[in-house]
């Protein structure tokens, strides 16, 4: 599994990634984390809202800091 | 009326606050008619009136715009032509963001769903610009018919501005990778309960806070030199209301600082009270909002020189004319 989390440095950003890593952690799964910092690469994902997380290439979330548990469903869906 | 101006003196001016710091600056020992003692009065008093103000009017604006998420206004936006579209993009920016880094995800994301730029350009120039908590705030520290009158001027602005780039056509000035379409679903937008949205604003307000903060501070700390350090000569020898130049001077100096409009108001309040024009004082308050080095490294990002060029000098030169319309007429507002 893949997961992206689309944002240029901000500390919402940061935080999401924190929050994911621990949803998988917490669920067990194998991910491997990348972080998007490009405007062009951000972009891409159609997002107007940072932060974005992405998983398997498929956009689950924009604009928002989900915590952990919020992260779960969209980890196992 | 009355009633009016009791409203705006306890809870938009705040005097009985001043008081309660004149006091406080008396009771530490600093006498707060001599200098030091009157700029440090000045301080927390405007410091924690402005922080008061902040967090209400944040709350309050960013209530309004979880009703309003970019994925609804470009909806919104799609549907109209030509210049109501860009007075309606003027019009949204007024009620959205007020942190210039989101404007770029917010330019890409409008144009590549095949808004024209001049719209997008409307949006961008006044989503900075105007916007409800600065305008409460420019009538706490003036008054209400100049706010009002910085709002009207600041969508004509806009429109004007995205009216002109629309009309030269300069599409092609945006970079390649905007206009790619993009895969993502239209995700439905989830309606939000009252709970959520009291939340989402409460969050917004730290975050603002958070990132504005040493602005507003600095801010302050300026408009206090200026009110009670620097001689009156010195300032109006520079930027009196007689020296034409004033206002290009001003907003030359503004259009690279990148400052919040929360902590350019101080010293734009200062400038004032020391004899500067009042369109001086709006022309660096609007250059400094509007423009910034790096608002304009960002958008050099997505779009081609030549636009950036057109857009900052389309700024720039009505940010100077709507200086000395407010300069020569402004007395009739004050």
């Amino acid at each position: 599994m893949i997961i992206k989390v689309l944002g240029s440095g901000c500390a919402n950003c940061v935080k999401l990634e924190e929050n994911a890593k621990l949803a998988a952690k917490e669920l067990g799964l194998e991910a491997e984390f990348i972080k998007v910092k490009d405007m062009e690469g951000i972009a891409s994902y159609g997002i107007m809202r940072t932060p974005g997380l992405v998983v398997d290439e498929k956009v689950v979330s924009y604009g928002k800091v989900l915590t952990a548990d919020q992260i779960k469903p969209l980890l196992t869906k | 009326m009355q009633l009016f101006s009791i409203i705006n003196d306890l809870f938009l001016r705040m005097t009985w606050l001043n008081d309660v710091m004149g006091q406080l600056v008396n009771l530490i020992g600093l006498d707060n008619q001599s200098q030091l003692g009157a700029s440090v009065q000045f301080f927390l008093y405007d410091v924690i009136k402005i922080f008061i103000l902040l967090s209400v009017l944040i709350f309050i604006v960013s209530y309004i715009q979880s009703f309003f998420p970019p994925e609804r206004t470009r909806k919104i936006l799609g549907r109209y032509k030509g210049i109501s579209a860009n007075l309606l993009g003027a019009l949204l920016g007024t009620i959205t963001p007020f942190c210039s880094c989101s404007s770029i995800p917010l330019f890409i994301g409008f144009t590549s769903a095949g808004l024209p730029i001049g719209v997008t350009f409307s949006f961008l120039i006044s989503s900075p610009l105007v916007d409800l908590a600065s305008v409460i705030l420019l009538a706490s520290i003036f008054n209400w018919k100049i706010a009002l009158a910085y709002v009207i001027v600041g969508v004509i602005l806009a429109v004007i501005s995205g009216t002109i780039i629309s009309k030269l056509k300069m599409e092609d000035q945006v970079a390649e990778f905007v206009f790619r379409k993009s895969d993502l679903p239209d995700m439905e937008l989830e309606e939000l309960n009252v709970n959520e949205r009291i939340r989402i604003s409460v969050e917004s307000v730290k975050e603002i806070v958070r990132k504005v903060w040493i602005y507003v501070l600095i801010g302050v700390g300026i408009g206090a030199l200026i009110h009670n350090v620097i001689p009156e000569s010195y300032i109006t020898a520079i930027l009196g209301i007689d020296k034409w130049y004033s206002v290009p001077l001003a907003t030359l100096v503004g259009v690279p600082m990148y400052a919040d409009i929360f902590g350019t108001l101080p010293i734009a309040e200062a400038l004032v009270s020391k004899g500067v024009g009042i369109g001086t004082a709006l022309s660096f308050m609007m250059a400094v909002t509007a423009l910034s080095l790096p608002s304009i490294v960002m958008l050099k990002k997505v779009i081609k020189n030549k636009l950036l060029v057109v857009f900052v000098s389309i700024v720039v030169v009505g940010i100077m004319i709507i200086g000395f319309l407010f300069n020569q007429y402004g007395m009739y507002l004050l």
